[in-house]
């Protein structure tokens, strides 16, 4: 049964519905790929029976006759940044150790209810901040991929969503959620040679992921193909009035309407985004997404972004004041690790609950946070942060004037060796330098595999859409992924 | 008039008072979650996930607390802004579960405004003056500590983290601890009217920070201390007087007062340093990002104002011009829902019966209610069963009056009876011989023995001595056992003595 792991959500949704094979049948097979697959430390805790369960319930109504739902029988990998209930969700933070949810995240829950069953809780960067799965309690996520050298150097699959992308490469898991605040879903995608789409702010609710940065997070999924991103995130999207910017749009049939046809589309490449320190190959790949959009009928233009280069000094003030606040509630008191000192007061106890449970990356963060909403500062820092999104966001809007897609690389380089950059945290920041804007902008945006680099690792293209135009997105997406044939997969060494 | 002034040892001081008043919106849920607002609930029974602060989870604005807020704007004649935001207040403690209080600081729902206090000389008003209203906000409240549970832990009761609280923040236009006063009974009773706030201060619907410094008349501001969560009235004005009168004393001393956050304790009534300025809490103030701005629609404003009572200025000026009342008894009439309910109840019913025009009765039911209702309760103390205080008894007891069935003791008399027994004033007038009069046969048989009996009398009177027009009256009635009509008598005797 083994073959069954190669097999993405649109195949093994089809195949469960023609009786190719169970629904439990594939379970079975991606526990037992999750179960080998410990050497990538990619879960904090795993849920066989979980996945068992859902999978049941699909063959018992596909037995009886019911509908089956989109995600009917495709056992996924959920981030731990998602509440799901009566699992432990640590948003991979000791502070949060032992805390099982008493209710279910929106998205999860739509994902349940659409047939989807979960294999286990994925490793991430804490509280989602990292871009090298690097500053979990739970350790390091070890990407799949090794560079084609004959070493063994492990590699970074990328952050913030590290389990999901290295489930979803390794083919430990069909596809897994990921949740996206300035690249945290397409920066680990193009890592790891996968498809991660992060729709438009307010498609997918918030309500229940554990919250980074309220005004930028947005939930989003990680699979093998364009086609089975859009299947996922139709299942995932959706008004809910629990979230008040949740988008209160109907969800388009993105799968049945994807069409790589491009014929009319203006394709923008914005001329900021040739920036110094970009490696070679990813410049290569982005010349070689233009060709392939050309060929697929595509216009590409010359476009400005001007404000650019001051798109990730604003996110790294913006973002982290939001997580300062969002954090806030992590005292000890109610829920999660409280560390009590003898004879402390309540302010011990604040302060020594969070000193043991956050990690060093947290801590900066909160820091940073604190410190340029001060008063003082919050005139110099965040309101002059939120200045510079607004222009950022115009940029976008001025762009549309001119076309209907962007095309970007979606990093300045590959992935690197885990702890190349862990004490550069300057350095880690510049992996998202081509991802952010579309975060500030709140825009639809993907990573689409395009080749690998001499060193055998993936590189990806990024596409971003106008708001609320996921299809466009994807569209563009499917017509890079036809003609990069990119085909490779991590060789098995785990 | 009279200024209010503090007498130092130097000379007079005057004194600047602004108000925050915290005032808990009536609604049935919180500001951002389902949970039950009921007060006195068990300990953390009417707490959300919201309100406990889960991972995870997001405030969604409850519409009729934002409704309340804007009728309330409304009602002190404000500018309703139709975009506004929700800022975080930052800080930590125990009854905060979100870290932050979801305020609006940077851009509030409701601007400018006014409240008026009439001229009350015995209250210390003498003379109409209006306190302007800077803003009104909507906010949480937080939850509740209670350290009396145990020896080393302190308790944590979330059932009030997460209540909407309009606050209502006055200029520093008041001068006096009446004016304060006046001021707090004032919005008090627009709240009321409004239906937005209960305004019961025992149970910390409505409590007040008090913000108070002093100056020599005609200088610039004094530095102010603020004085928290103050909840009567009487509490009010206490601190006012006793900041001020500290404030002075300092400085008289060679003192300076310091900005500082201070708290009152009843029992002592004395306040006491909480925090200074240099503690102060840096708030970090920034818009809510899981919130997006509020914007009103005109629709929404329509209806706000469409379901707005007659408010209490209003009224009274209605109860003086259209119905004659007063300026008094519409003060007194005006102030509160329930005095002015019972009054248009009965006022109602009471022309009803009578078929007369409401500003026909209107002073007669003003009297009845205003002083001789409550003077036969009062005196018959714990005998009265205040369930057969009813409008309907009481509209026939006046009407009965009015048509000059029954005297003004009778009317009494036969109250007095209704309200131990909940007999029918009707009945109660029939069989208990409490009617007069007013057969004009009987009445002249007994006037005509009158003057038979006191023809000396009726010549001085006829001589010009019009003073014994009272003696005859009093003559006939004593003679009819109190129970002539006094107007029939009067006429009688006239035409008789003419």
């Amino acid at each position: 049964m083994s073959e069954l792991t190669n097999l993405g959500v649109k195949d093994i949704r089809d195949g469960v519905a023609r009786g190719d094979f169970t629904a439990r049948e594939v379970a079975e097979s991606f526990n037992a790929a999750v179960e080998e697959a410990s050497a990538l430390n990619a879960f904090i805790v795993t849920t066989p029976d979980h996945a068992l369960a859902a999978a049941d319930r699909v063959d018992a109504d596909r037995a009886t006759g019911k509908d089956l739902g989109v995600m009917a029988g495709v056992p996924i990998g959920m981030k731990d940044l998602f509440c799901t209930h009566g699992v432990q969700t640590t948003a991979a933070s000791r502070i949060l150790e032992g805390f099982e949810p008493q209710y279910e995240s929106t998205v999860s829950s739509n994902l349940w209810v659409a047939g989807a069953g979960m294999l286990g809780k994925l490793n991430m960067d804490q509280f989602a901040m990292g871009s090298s799965n690097e500053t979990s309690h739970s350790g390091n996520v070890v990407s799949p991929w090794r560079r084609n050298d004959g070493g063994n150097t492990p590699m970074s699959p990328g952050g913030s969503s590290g389990g999901s992308s290295a489930v979803v490469a390794g083919r430990i898991a069909p596809a897994a959620t990921g949740t996206d605040t300035g690249g945290s879903i397409r920066q680990p995608a193009a890592f790891a040679g996968i498809v991660g789409v992060k729709p438009t702010y307010g498609r997918c609710s918030r309500w229940g992921i554990v919250a980074f940065a309220s005004s930028l997070d947005q939930a989003g999924p990680m699979a093998r193909s364009v086609e089975d991103c859009a299947v996922m995130l139709g299942a995932m999207a959706g008004f809910d009035p629990k979230d008040s910017t949740s988008l209160d749009m109907p969800v388009p049939d993105w799968a049945g309407g994807l069409d790589a046809n491009l014929a009319g589309k203006k394709v923008g490449i914005p001329r900021e985004y040739v920036m110094e320190g970009t490696d070679q190959a990813i410049l290569d790949s982005w010349e070689r997404g233009k060709e392939w959009l050309r060929d697929a009928g595509a216009e590409i233009v010359d476009i400005s972004l001007p404000h650019t280069k001051y798109a990730l000094p604003a996110y790294y003030i913006v973002a982290p004041a939001e997580a300062s606040s969002n954090l806030a509630r992590y005292d000890g008191v109610r829920y999660g690790l409280r560390d009590l000192p003898d004879g402390a007061g309540l302010q011990d106890m604040y302060a020594q609950t969070r000193e043991t449970g956050f990690g060093d990356e947290v801590k900066r963060r909160v820091l940073i946070g604190t410190y340029v909403l001060s008063a003082g500062f919050y005139d110099a820092y965040y309101n002059q942060a939120q200045k510079v999104r607004a222009l950022v966001a115009r940029d976008f809007e001025q762009a549309w004037a001119e076309c209907d897609l962007i095309l970007a690389p979606t990093t300045p380089t590959a992935s690197f060796p885990l702890g190349d950059k862990s004490d550069d945290p300057l350095a880690m920041y510049l992996n998202d330098v081509f991802a952010v804007p579309a975060s500030l902008a709140g825009l639809p945006a993907m990573s689409v595999p395009a080749m690998l680099n001499g060193d055998g690792l993936p590189l990806g293209l990024q596409l971003v859409g106008k708001p609320f135009d996921e299809q466009g997105v994807l569209n563009a997406g499917l017509a890079i992924e036809q003609r990069a044939g990119f085909e490779a997969q991590p060789e098995k060494w785990w | 008039m009279s200024r209010y002034t503090i007498h130092g040892a130097t000379g007079e001081w005057e004194v600047v008072i602004g108000l925050e008043v915290h005032a808990q919106v009536t609604s049935n849920a919180k500001l951002f979650s389902g949970a039950s607002t009921e007060f006195g609930a068990e300990p953390n029974t009417q707490v959300s996930l919201v309100d406990a602060a889960m991972p995870g989870m997001l405030p969604v604005p409850n519409r009729e607390c934002i409704r309340q807020a804007v009728r309330t704007g409304m009602a002190i004649e404000a500018r309703i802004n139709k975009w506004s935001r929700f800022d975080r207040k930052n800080y930590f403690y125990a009854d905060l579960p979100q870290g932050y209080q979801i305020s609006q600081l940077y851009h509030p729902l409701v601007g400018e405004g006014q409240v008026l206090l009439e001229k009350d000389e015995k209250a210390g008003i003498p003379e109409d003056k209006v306190i302007g209203i800077e803003r009104i906000h909507v906010e949480q409240d937080a939850g509740k500590l209670m350290h009396d549970q145990h020896p080393t832990m302190s308790y944590v009761d979330l059932n009030r983290c997460g209540v909407a609280l309009m606050e209502i923040v006055s200029k520093a236009d008041m001068r006096s601890p009446a004016e304060a006063g006046a001021y707090v009974r004032k919005l008090r009773s627009i709240l009321r009217y409004v239906g937005s706030c209960d305004g019961n201060m025992e149970q910390g619907s409505m409590r007040a920070d008090v913000n108070v410094s002093v100056r020599r008349p005609g200088e610039g501001l004094g530095t102010r201390t603020e004085t928290k969560n103050v909840n009567s009235v009487r509490f009010v004005m206490a601190v006012i007087e006793g900041e001020a009168r500290r404030q002075v004393d300092l400085i008289e001393d060679g003192g300076t007062v310091v900005q500082e956050t201070r708290l009152y304790d009843p029992d002592r009534n004395e306040t006491r340093s909480m925090r200074s300025k240099e503690d102060a809490h840096d708030y970090r103030y920034f818009p809510d990002p899981d919130l997006l701005p509020l914007e009103l629609e005109d629709d929404f404003l329509e209806e706000c104002r469409a379901s707005l009572p007659e408010l209490p200025d209003a009224k009274r000026k209605r109860y003086i011009e259209e119905l004659g009342l007063s300026e008094y008894n519409a003060s007194v009439l005006t102030a509160e829902v329930e005095t002015f309910a019972r009054f248009e109840m009965l006022l109602a019913e009471t022309a009803r019966q009578l078929d007369k025009a409401e500003p026909k009765v209107a002073t007669q039911v003003a009297n009845w209610l205003m002083s001789v209702a409550p003077g036969v309760i009062k005196g018959l103390g714990d005998d009265v069963d205040l369930g057969h205080n009813t409008a309907e008894a009481q509209a026939v007891i006046l009407q009965m009056q009015g048509a000059g069935e029954v005297s003004g003791g009778q009317a009494k008399e036969i109250y007095e009876i209704v309200l131990k027994t909940g007999r029918d004033p009707g009945e109660i007038a029939d069989t208990e011989g409490l009617k007069q009069q007013s057969d004009t046969g009987a009445i002249e048989t007994a006037i005509d023995g009158v003057l038979a009996a006191n023809a000396d009398k009726v010549e001085e009177y006829k001589g010009g001595k019009d003073k014994l027009f009272g003696f005859f009256v009093g003559q006939t009635m004593k003679a009819m056992q109190g129970k002539a009509n006094p107007q029939v008598v009067n006429q009688i005797l006239k035409t008789k003595l003419s």
